[in-house]
C-alpha cells in the first residue's frame, strides 16, 4: 500500500491550499482554499484532477478544512455547491463559525471589484450546513476504516492540525501552526505520533524570529508616533483573527497611556465578530480564558463602528479595514485617500501574496502604484510592516518535524528557494526524506501495514526463561602499578539480555504465528537432521631426549597420555569453554577430538601428510553451533606441537 | 473482571457508584456525596428561638420516645455533616488506580477521597463537568460557612447526635436516614472538605473532551461520550487487551441543552454496564437480585438484520425533550399565576439545564404580559456558571450549537442579564440585591435540600404567604425537607424531570448496541468473571 499525495495547490507557494491525499483506499482533501493574487481561473485548485466525471462524492472519502483564512477555505463553497460535492466536511467549531463571516466578507468585495462572483451568499449558507464541527483531540470515526483528530494549531482562533489514520498508515496535516503563543492564542500542541508522512506549511522556512515583545512595541511605538502627530493609521486585515489579535493590543496599550484617540472597525469587521470570539473564548490562551468571568477580553472599550463619512474626517484615528493585502474593496478605497499625505501611517500586518498592493507596498518603497492603466496611487505615507507574524519559523519547523519524526515529510505553503533549503536540513538534520512537490504534482511514500501475529505457549515460555551469560572480565587494578607488580584481577559479571529466537510462520489463510524452533519439526512434520564437521589434523611431536623410545612407534605413548598432553596446552591458550578430559577423549561443549589411529581416515585432507612418522593425528568432530570455538582449537592445535 | 456496586444512589442529585476490577487495574466509577440525607439537621434556626431551643432541645427529646409525627424540634440542630457512599471507605483509597466520573453531582464526594494519605488515582473527568463540579463543591462549601459560623468552632459535643445515646432518641425515620437499617450506614458520615481540599482535588483531575482518547498505563484506552444527561455529563468505554467495556450512567437521548446521548460511540463493546437505574426504580419493582443476561441469545437472529439506522431513528424521536418542553411550559405559567396574584417564587432547582430553560422560558413569558417581575438569581457561583454556560458551545445540543454558527449567544440569559431583567448576586446580604429588592419576584438559589443556603431565609421569608409558590424537584421526601418550615401557607409545586432512559427505550438501545454480556447489578453484589 502506499500514500498519494496529489498537491493542488499552495506547492512551492503560498495560496489556495489544497492536497489531496489517497491513504490506504480512503481519499480526504485536506483544505481547500483559493489564490488572492489571481482572479481568473488560477484562483481556484484544479479540481478536475481529482475526477474527470466531476463524481466527487466517490472520488473523496472527505474533506478537511483546517482554518478560515481564504487561501485554506475560499474555494470551498465553490467545490461544494458549483462543483456539486456532497460528502462531509469538518473542520473545528469556531471555523464553523467564523468561516461564513470570511466568505461573506471577501463575496462582497469582489462584488465591489466588478467581478463575476464565482458564489453567492446562498452557496456560502448552504456549503457551510454540510459542515461537520469537531472538537480538540476528539477522535471522529468518520467511515468504519477512517479517523480523524484535532490538534490546536495556534495560528488563528479554531486552526487545528488534522490528524488522520487508516488501518495502520497515519499521517499529519498541519495546515498553518504557530509554536509560540502570541496575544490572545497558545502555541500548537500535539501528542508524540506514529507517523508515515507529515505535510507542514513552510511561510517562514528560513527566517528564525527573536522574542515578538520587542516587534511589538515597535508597532504600537509606530502607531503612537503616527496618531500623535495628527496622523490617521490604516490597518487593512481580514475580518479575523489578526484585527482581534492587534485590537487586544492596542485596547491594552490606550488603556496604559490613556489615548482617546478613536479606534474603528470598518463595515466588514464588525464589533458581531467580536461577540462569536466571546462564545469562543475556550479555544484561545490560557491568560485570556481565565478572566471570562470577570471581563471578556474580546468587549473592546474603545472600538467603534467606522462610517464611511469618517475617512476625511479631520484628527487622528485608526482603522481597521478589510479586505487584507488591500486587494480592493473598502480598504482600497481609504487607501487611496489616505496615502497621499505623509502624516499617515498604513500598517500591513502579516504576509501579502504576491499581485497585491500588499505585496507591492512591502516590496520597496514604491511613490506610485498603478492600480489600473487611468488610475494611479500617489503614496507619500509611511509604510510599517507588521513583523510578527502567526506563522511558526524555521526553528519550530524543525521542532515539530523532529517532535513527530515522521518517516516522510512534505512541504507546503511556502516560498520555493527557502523550500529548498528547509528540504535539505530536514534531510541531512533529522534523516526524514523530505518533498516539497509542485502543484498538481503527486507525491508517492511507501505505508506501514502492521500484521498481528499469535505467539504461542512455548515460544512465550522461552521468553521468560533467563539468559544468564556469565564472562570474566580480566582488569589491571592500578595500585598495584606502582609496586611494579601488575596483578590480574578477574570479576565474574552476569548478564542477561533476552534475545528470543523463534520462527515466523505464515500460512495462506492463516494467522501469521510466533513459534519455539522447537515446534517447528512437529509443526512440519519433518525429522530433525543435524551437520557435524569432522577434521582429522596432524599435531607435529616434540623431540625429546627419550627420542629413542619413541621412535618406534606412536602406540609406545597410550592415548590418554597425548589427550592429557593436548588438554593442557589447550587450557593454557583457550580462554573461554569447559574442557573435558574423558580419558580417551577431549570435549568442549560439542567439540570432541579424539587420537585417529586409523590410516586412511577419511577426514583426513591428502595436503596435510608431510613427514608423517613425527605427527599424530587427532579426529575432531563438532557440531554447527560450535563452528567458531572449533576453528579456534584448531588454529591452537595447528601452531603448537605435541 | 470483577464488578461491585457500591451504592445505587437516588436519582439525579445521587448517581450510582460502582468498583470496577479489569486487566489487574481498580476503578472507581463516581463519587457523589447523598446530600438528601442534610435533611435530618435542622437549617439554620432563627436568632431568637434557637437560643431556646438548642437548650431544651434534649429534654424534650427524651419526654418523645413514645413515637408521634414528627416536627421541627425532632431535626438534629448541630453542623451538618455529609454521607458519602456507603461503603467507599471500607476501600482503601490508595489501591484505586483509575476513578472515572460521569457527571458534575458524581464528582462531589472526590474531595474526601483525594485529600487521603497515599492517594495517587488518576482521574478522568469531561472538561465541562470538573468545571461545573468544582463550582457546585465551592457553593457547598460557601453555603456550609454560614451553619458553621453559626454553631462555632468544632467541639466534642457537636457529634452529640451521632453517639448511642443520641441516635437512640432520634424518631425512627430520621434514624433510618443517619444509619440505615442495621446501623452500618453510620461510617459513611464525614464533616465537609475545605475549599482547599475542593482546589486540591481539582488539580488532581484530568479533563478530557468527548471522544478524546485517554491511555491509562499503555494497557487501558478510556474515552467519554455524551449522555445528554446535562452539560458535561457522559458515558464511559474501557478497551482492555482483552475485552470492551462499555459503563452506560444515566441518559437523555435528545435533551434540551446537552449534547444528546452519544449511543453510537458505545456500539462494538462487548460488555455494556448498565447503571441507569433512574426509571428502573420508579417503575416496577426490579427483581432485587442480580441480573446478568445475555442479551445475544434472546434476540432472534432475524432481528440481527433490522437496520440500525432506524433503531436510532426511532430513539432519537424527541417525544421526551417534548415532554419535558411542556413541563416547563406548565411550570413557567404556574409561577406567572402567583406572580400576577402577587406572591413571590422561590425556584431551589439544582439542575443546571432545567434553571437555564427556566430561565429562558420564564423571562419569556413576563415579557409577553406587562408585569414587570424581576428574576433574581442568589448563588456565591451563580455569575461565573452563567458565564461558563455561554462559552461551550462544544457541549450543548445542536440547537444549541446552531446559535453560536448564527452568531446569537447560547443562552438567553446573557441578553437578560445586559436588560437588567435578571439580576445575579452572590448571596441574599449583598447591598445590591438590598437596593434592588423588588416584590413580587421570581427567585432561583439553593440549595434542593432546603437546608443550606439562601433558600432557607427566603422560604421562611414566604412558607406563610398564600400567594407565594415554592417549586420543588419531586424527591425522596418532601414532608421530611419542608418540616422545618410548617405550617406552610405557600404553594408548592412538586415536579420531576426526566433523568435517564425511560424503560420503553432500553431494549431497542441494546439491540442497537449488540453487547456479548449485558450487566446490572444491585447495591452490594458482586459479580466475576474469569473469562474477562
Amino acid at each position: 500500500m502506499a500514500i498519494d499525495c496529489l498537491v493542488l495547490g499552495a506547492g512551492q507557494e503560498v495560496g489556495k491550499s489544497c492536497m489531496v491525499v489517497s491513504i490506504n483506499g480512503k481519499r480526504i482533501m485536506f483544505d481547500c482554499g483559493m489564490h488572492m493574487g489571481y482572479t481568473d481561473s488560477r484562483r481556484y485548485p484544479d479540481f478536475s484532477l481529482i475526477s474527470k466525471t466531476g463524481d466527487f462524492d466517490n472520488a473523496l472519502t472527505c474533506v478537511i478544512v483546517t482554518h478560515f483564512h481564504l487561501d485554506h477555505i475560499g474555494a470551498l463553497p465553490y467545490f461544494t455547491e458549483v462543483c456539486g460535492y456532497k460528502g462531509p466536511i469538518y473542520m473545528t467549531y469556531p471555523t464553523k463559525a467564523l468561516a461564513p463571516l470570511m466568505l461573506e466578507d471577501y463575496r462582497k468585495n469582489m462584488d465591489r471589484r466588478g467581478e463575476d462572483e464565482q458564489f453567492t451568499s446562498d452557496h456560502i449558507a448552504e456549503c457551510m450546513k454540510k459542515v461537520i464541527p469537531v472538537d480538540l483531540k476528539q477522535t471522529v470515526q468518520v467511515d468504519k476504516d477512517l479517523q480523524i483528530r484535532a490538534y490546536y494549531a495556534g495560528h488563528v482562533i479554531g486552526a487545528a492540525m488534522f490528524y488522520a489514520k487508516v488501518g495502520d498508515a497515519a499521517m499529519v496535516y498541519t495546515g498553518d501552526y504557530n509554536m509560540t503563543p502570541d496575544r490572545h492564542l497558545g502555541a500548537a500542541q500535539i501528542d508524540r505520533l506514529q507517523l508515515d508522512l507529515l505535510i507542514t506549511e513552510s511561510t517562514y522556512a528560513t527566517t528564525i524570529r527573536d522574542s515578538r515583545y520587542g516587534r511589538e512595541r515597535e508597532f504600537l511605538k509606530a502607531v503612537h508616533n503616527c496618531v500623535a502627530a495628527g496622523g490617521k493609521v490604516l490597518i487593512p486585515t481580514f475580518a479575523l483573527g489578526r484585527a482581534q489579535e492587534l485590537c487586544i493590543l492596542l485596547e491594552d496599550y490606550w488603556e496604559r497611556m490613556n489615548l482617546k484617540v478613536p479606534i474603528y472597525f470598518s463595515a466588514g469587521l464588525t464589533i458581531q465578530a467580536n461577540m462569536y470570539y466571546k462564545m469562543l473564548i475556550n479555544w484561545t490562551s490560557q491568560k485570556i480564558k481565565e478572566t471570562y468571568a470577570t471581563h471578556n477580553a474580546f468587549d473592546f472599550k474603545n472600538v467603534r463602528n467606522f462610517d464611511r463619512s469618517l475617512i476625511n474626517a479631520p484628527g487622528p484615528c485608526v482603522l481597521f479595514a478589510t479586505p487584507g493585502m488591500i486587494v480592493g474593496g473598502f480598504s482600497l478605497e481609504v487607501f487611496m485617500q489616505w496615502a497621499p499625505s505623509e502624516n499617515n501611517l498604513v500598517t500591513l500586518p502579516g504576509y501579502c501574496v504576491a499581485g497585491t498592493i500588499g505585496h507591492k507596498l512591502m516590496s520597496g518603497k514604491p511613490t506610485k502604484i498603478d492600480l489600473d492603466k487611468d488610475t494611479q496611487i500617489n503614496v507619500r505615507c509611511q509604510i510599517h510592516q507588521l513583523s510578527f507574524s502567526p506563522h511558526t519559523d524555521a526553528k519550530g519547523i524543525m521542532d515539530l518535524v523532529k517532535f513527530l519524526s515522521p518517516k516522510h515529510a512534505i512541504l507546503v505553503h511556502g516560498e520555493k528557494p527557502k523550500m529548498a533549503t528547509l528540504k535539505e536540513r530536514i534531510q541531512s538534520e533529522l534523516g526524514i526524506q523530505c518533498y516539497c512537490p509542485a502543484n498538481n504534482e503527486t507525491v508517492t511514500i511507501p505505508s506501514t501495514h502492521y500484521v498481528k501475529a499469535d505467539a504461542s505457549g512455548t515460544f512465550i515460555r522461552s521468553c521468560l526463561n533467563p539468559n544468564f551469560k556469565f564472562s570474566t572480565h580480566s582488569s589491571t587494578d592500578k595500585s598495584y602499578l606502582d609496586s611494579n607488580k601488575s596483578k590480574a584481577v578477574s570479576r565474574l559479571s552476569v548478564s542477561d539480555d533476552r534475545a528470543t529466537e523463534g520462527i515466523l510462520v505464515v500460512e495462506k489463510g492463516k494467522k501469521a504465528k510466533v513459534i519455539h524452533q522447537d515446534e517447528i519439526l512437529h509443526m512440519l512434520g519433518e525429522k530433525k537432521h543435524e551437520i557435524q564437521f569432522a577434521y582429522c589434523i596432524p599435531m607435529p611431536m616434540a623431540r625429546t631426549e627419550d627420542l629413542s623410545s619413541t621412535s618406534h612407534m606412536l602406540c609406545g605413548f597410550d592415548k590418554s597420555t597425548l589427550i592429557s598432553r593436548l588438554s593442557m596446552i589447550l587450557s593454557d591458550e583457550l580462554s573461554e569453554g569447559n574442557i573435558l578430559d574423558l580419558g580417551e577423549e577431549l570435549q568442549v561443549e560439542s567439540f570432541r577430538v579424539s587420537v585417529c589411529s586409523s590410516d586412511n581416515c577419511p577426514h583426513r585432507l591428502s595436503s596435510s601428510l608431510q613427514n608423517g612418522s613425527e605427527s599424530v593425528f587427532f579426529c575432531c568432530n563438532w557440531s554447527v553451533a560450535d563452528e567458531k570455538l572449533a576453528w579456534k582449537i584448531i588454529s591452537i592445535m595447528k601452531n603448537s606441537t605435541l | 473482571m470483577k464488578f461491585t456496586c457500591l451504592s445505587k444512589g437516588g436519582g439525579f442529585h445521587f448517581p450510582p457508584c460502582h468498583m470496577l476490577s479489569v486487566s489487574g487495574f481498580r476503578i472507581l466509577l463516581d463519587c457523589p456525596l447523598d446530600l438528601s440525607s442534610l435533611a435530618i439537621f435542622s437549617p439554620v434556626p432563627i436568632a431568637l428561638e434557637a437560643h431556646e431551643s438548642l437548650e431544651t432541645d434534649s429534654v424534650v427529646r427524651k419526654k418523645q420516645k413514645i413515637e408521634k409525627t414528627l416536627d421541627a424540634n425532632d431535626l438534629v440542630c448541630a453542623e451538618p455533616w455529609y454521607k458519602t457512599v456507603k461503603s467507599l471507605h471500607l476501600w482503601d483509597a490508595s489501591f484505586i488506580d483509575v476513578i472515572l466520573i460521569s457527571s458534575p453531582t458524581g464528582l462531589l464526594g472526590l474531595p474526601f477521597l483525594t485529600r487521603t494519605k497515599d492517594f495517587s488515582s488518576k482521574i478522568y473527568v469531561t472538561e465541562a463537568a470538573a468545571r461545573i463540579g468544582q463550582l457546585m463543591m465551592e457553593d457547598l462549601v460557601s453555603m456550609h460557612m454560614e451553619l458553621r459560623q453559626f454553631y462555632g468552632p468544632e467541639d466534642s459535643s457537636f457529634l452529640q447526635w451521632m453517639r448511642w445515646e443520641g441516635l437512640e432518641v432520634l424518631p425512627s425515620e430520621l434514624k433510618k436516614i443517619a444509619s440505615g437499617t442495621d446501623c452500618e450506614e453510620l461510617g459513611a458520615w464525614m464533616p465537609l472538605y475545605s475549599a482547599v481540599d475542593v482546589k486540591d482535588c481539582m488539580r488532581k483531575v484530568q479533563t478530557l473532551k468527548y471522544a478524546e482518547e485517554a491511555c491509562y498505563n499503555g494497557t487501558l484506552v478510556i474515552k467519554a461520550f455524551s449522555s445528554g444527561l446535562e452539560i458535561g455529563t457522559c458515558n464511559w468505554t474501557i478497551n482492555g487487551p482483552k475485552r470492551n467495556i462499555a459503563y452506560i450512567s444515566s441518559s437523555i437521548f435528545v435533551s434540551t441543552h446537552a449534547m444528546d446521548f452519544n449511543f453510537l460511540g458505545l456500539q462494538g463493546n462487548d460488555l455494556i454496564i448498565f447503571s441507569d437505574f433512574s426509571t428502573l426504580d420508579t417503575t416496577e419493582n426490579m427483581e432485587n437480585d442480580n441480573t446478568y443476561c445475555d442479551p445475544v441469545t434472546s434476540s432472534n437472529a432475524s432481528d440481527d438484520l433490522y437496520n440500525l439506522e432506524e433503531i436510532a431513528a426511532s430513539l432519537l424521536k424527541d417525544d421526551e425533550s417534548m415532554e419535558e418542553m411542556e413541563k416547563l411550559a406548565f411550570i413557567c405559567t404556574c409561577a406567572f399565576d402567583s406572580v400576577r396574584a402577587g406572591g413571590s417564587v422561590l425556584v431551589p432547582i439544582d439542575r443546571l439545564g432545567i434553571v437555564l430553560c427556566l430561565l429562558e422560558q420564564m423571562s419569556l413569558l413576563l415579557e409577553s404580559s406587562s408585569l414587570k417581575v424581576p428574576i433574581y438569581i442568589i448563588s456565591s457561583v451563580a455569575e461565573e456558571l452563567l458565564a461558563f454556560t455561554n462559552i461551550i458551545p462544544e457541549w450543548l445540543c445542536k440547537q444549541r450549537q446552531e446559535k453560536l454558527f448564527s452568531g446569537e449567544p447560547l443562552f438567553a440569559h446573557v441578553k437578560l442579564i445586559k436588560e437588567r431583567k435578571i439580576h445575579v448576586f452572590p448571596a441574599v446580604h449583598s447591598v445590591e440585591l438590598l437596593t434592588n429588592w423588588q416584590e413580587p419576584c421570581v427567585v432561583f438559589c439553593p440549595h434542593w435540600s432546603l437546608r443550606l443556603g439562601p433558600v432557607v431565609h427566603l422560604l421562611r421569608y414566604w412558607c406563610s404567604d398564600p400567594n407565594s409558590l415554592l417549586i420543588l424537584e419531586s424527591g425522596d421526601d418532601a414532608n421530611l425537607a419542608l418540616l422545618p418550615f410548617k405550617p406552610m401557607a405557600m404553594k408548592v409545586l412538586q415536579c420531576s424531570f426526566l433523568s435517564g432512559i425511560s424503560l420503553q427505550k432500553v431494549q431497542p438501545l441494546l439491540k442497537a448496541l449488540q453487547p456479548k454480556l449485558l450487566l446490572t447489578v444491585s447495591e452490594g453484589f458482586e459479580v466475576q468473571d474469569p473469562n474477562f
